[in-house]
């Protein structure tokens, strides 16, 4: 029989109602791939056996009502749980234990899951390749030398390298899809509004998403359906039902219209991923969607758009840290004044205090009009070639990243060039969109190339189905990685 | 150049973040960089646009103004660096009246 941590959730919920293991059964196997693993991959930032232990002992409740009964899942560190320690993996927030718990906690609780530990990721949601965590670097579990992508880049590596069965990541420019991507596992980021953010530390509150890391298309139906849903602790969060999505999915795919916007498919995207790419598309036409070439004219300008408003949020947000609260105080002597600026420069990372300023100088006086408010416009221009789009498209795909895994310290001198890694998934988040990423071939050098799929709003269910078609038809997502 | 290291020093200082002159020096150059990248939405005509700040058609949301249990204060302390009487503690803020 294949090891427990190997499995999916949907398989384990089976064996589970059979009375054939115990919740016990499936931590254990977990906390012993994390004991044979964890010391390469550095997925993780913390994690308590003897709690994970406890909790599974005094699991309580039915599984006959509870979704996730039994089930062990990683958080992103960003994601507040009660008296657990939550650090975004930033020295700021050093020692910070919050004293509420997220939603989304709070509703993985009631569904009967077993909360494990919180997953590395780059400071702040800061970054595409996990290096900037005060934890340091996550591995790719498919190649030591090179990142799991980021943000999300522990809860990527921890479920690709079957140390956890899924994890929630967040996605605020593509930090769920990207390393979904470069680690061969499914990310799926829900539409802006879909799941509640109360309690995900903010890093840019117009564009941020919680969402889920799952090794296959059904786990992803499963803990979106188990997390998602209006709170009036959330504001931006929408009243709208909560499809069936487990079962929803399982229809089939024809006469589906889906675009293919030629401007994914530019000079940059590495050839084997457009061939990967144009090779899921025919697949997918021969489960009886009609794929057609679009255009989404303004796809060039998004990054420049997302890295004026994601930092000018991210300066506004990151205010909050000045050292009396929580988390790092510098103990330097001098006014208040200089206990901020010292604590801010002893507690963030260069890439926080690179965003930060570039933030803060976007919004400033004398530069706002040519810098944040121009971004602003723009992102109605690039809104606009979506809704264009969907008035005729059910789904657009794309490739989720135009190049496989880097290598570590690749990319982290350049922060330019490691913005530009995100060009095919920020357009999503500017926009509010839900969009997939899901496995779709591997590289000569066996590294995972991720196809992304980008519903309307709300029709997480549209994507959904079209990624579990894919995925029946093929057999990338059940590849793993030799560790 | 589109930035300079005076500019980037008073805009570290509007965000109360101490810098080294090693850093300044590092960070001018990266940012320069990066408004050079951006300097491409000025090639589109934005005339009668109007901006997006948030893409789900909101108005003001208002909840109903009703008494709730709150978090107890010794609770909201617990992670605070310095603390007096059940209270934050920071340096003084205001010299002399």
């Amino acid at each position: 029989m294949m090891e427990l941590n190997s499995l999916t959730a949907h398989e384990l919920l089976v064996l589970l109602k059979k009375g054939d293991i115990l919740p016990i059964d499936i931590c254990n196997s977990i906390l012993k791939a994390v004991d044979k693993k964890e010391k390469k991959l550095h997925a993780l930032a913390t994690l308590d056996k003897d709690k994970v232990i406890e909790r599974c002992a005094a699991l309580k409740g039915k599984m006959d009502l509870q979704s996730l009964w039994g089930l062990p899942i990683f958080i992103k560190d960003n994601i507040c749980v009660r008296g657990e320690l939550t650090t975004c993996c930033s020295r700021i927030l050093n020692g910070f234990r919050p004293p509420y718990d997220a939603t989304v906690i709070d509703k993985l609780k009631r569904n009967g899951a077993v909360l494990m530990g919180k997953t590395n990721m780059d400071e702040f949601a800061f970054g595409s390749s996990t290096e900037t965590s005060f934890y340091g670097t996550t591995r790719n579990p498919w190649d030591m030398e090179r990142v799991p992508g980021g943000s999300s880049g522990g809860s990527a590596a921890c479920v690709a390298a079957d140390e956890a069965i899924f994890a929630l990541g967040s996605d605020t420019g593509g930090s769920i899809r990207q390393p979904a991507s470069l680690c061969g596992v499914v990310g799926l980021k829900p539409t802006y509004g879909r799941v509640s953010r109360y309690g995900l530390i903010a890093f840019a509150s117009s564009l941020d998403q919680i969402g889920t890391l799952t090794k296959d298309v059904e786990d992803a139906a499963i803990l979106l359906r188990a997390i998602a849903g209006y709170d009036e602790m959330d504001s931006t969060s929408v009243d709208t039902p909560v499809p069936d999505y487990p079962s929803l999915i399982k229809k089939d795919i024809k006469g589906i219209k889906i675009g293919v916007p030629k401007e994914y498919f530019i000079e940059g995207v590495d050839g084997e991923v457009k061939d990967a790419v144009r090779e899921a598309i025919e697949e997918i036409k021969r489960l009886g969607a009609v794929c057609e070439e679009v255009s989404l004219p303004h796809t060039r300008y998004a990054v420049s758009v997302y890295y004026l408003l994601a930092t000018s949020e991210a300066s506004s947000n990151l205010a909050r840290f000045d050292g009396v609260q929580y988390g790092y105080s510098s103990a330097r002597a001098g006014s208040v004044i200089d206990m901020h600026k010292n604590t801010r420069k002893e507690g963030f990372g260069d890439e926080a205090k690179r965003r930060i300023i570039l933030g803060t100088f976007a919004l400033s006086s004398g530069y706002y009009e040519a810098y944040y408010l121009r971004a602003l416009k723009v992102r109605t221009l690039i809104k606009k070639d979506f809704d264009d789009v969907f008035k005729r498209y059910d789904a657009i795909i794309t490739p989720t990243s135009p190049t496989a895994a880097f290598k570590i310290g690749e990319k982290i001198k350049d922060p330019l060039t490691m913005y530009l890694s995100d060009i095919f998934t920020i357009s999503a988040n500017l926009t509010g969109i839900p969009g997939v990423s899901i496995p779709c071939g591997f590289t000569r050098n066996s590294l995972p190339i991720g196809l992304q799929i980008l519903g309307k709003a709300f029709d997480e269910e549209a994507i959904l189905r079209i990624a579990y078609s894919y995925e029946q038809a093929t057999e990338w997502h059940s590849r793993r990685p030799e560790l | 150049m589109a930035i300079t290291k005076d500019t980037i020093k008073y805009v570290a200082g509007l965000a109360r973040i101490g810098m080294t002159g090693k850093e300044l020096e590092h960070f001018t150059g990266q940012l320069d960089r990066i408004l050079e990248y951006v300097h491409e939405l000025k090639d589109l005509n934005v005339s009668g646009l109007e901006p997006t700040s948030h893409v789900m058609e909101m108005k003001n949301v208002y909840r109903a103004d009703r008494v709730r249990p709150s978090l107890p204060v010794s609770e909201v302390l617990k992670n605070a660096p310095d603390k007096a009487n059940n209270l934050f503690k920071v340096k003084k803020i205001i010299e002399k009246i």
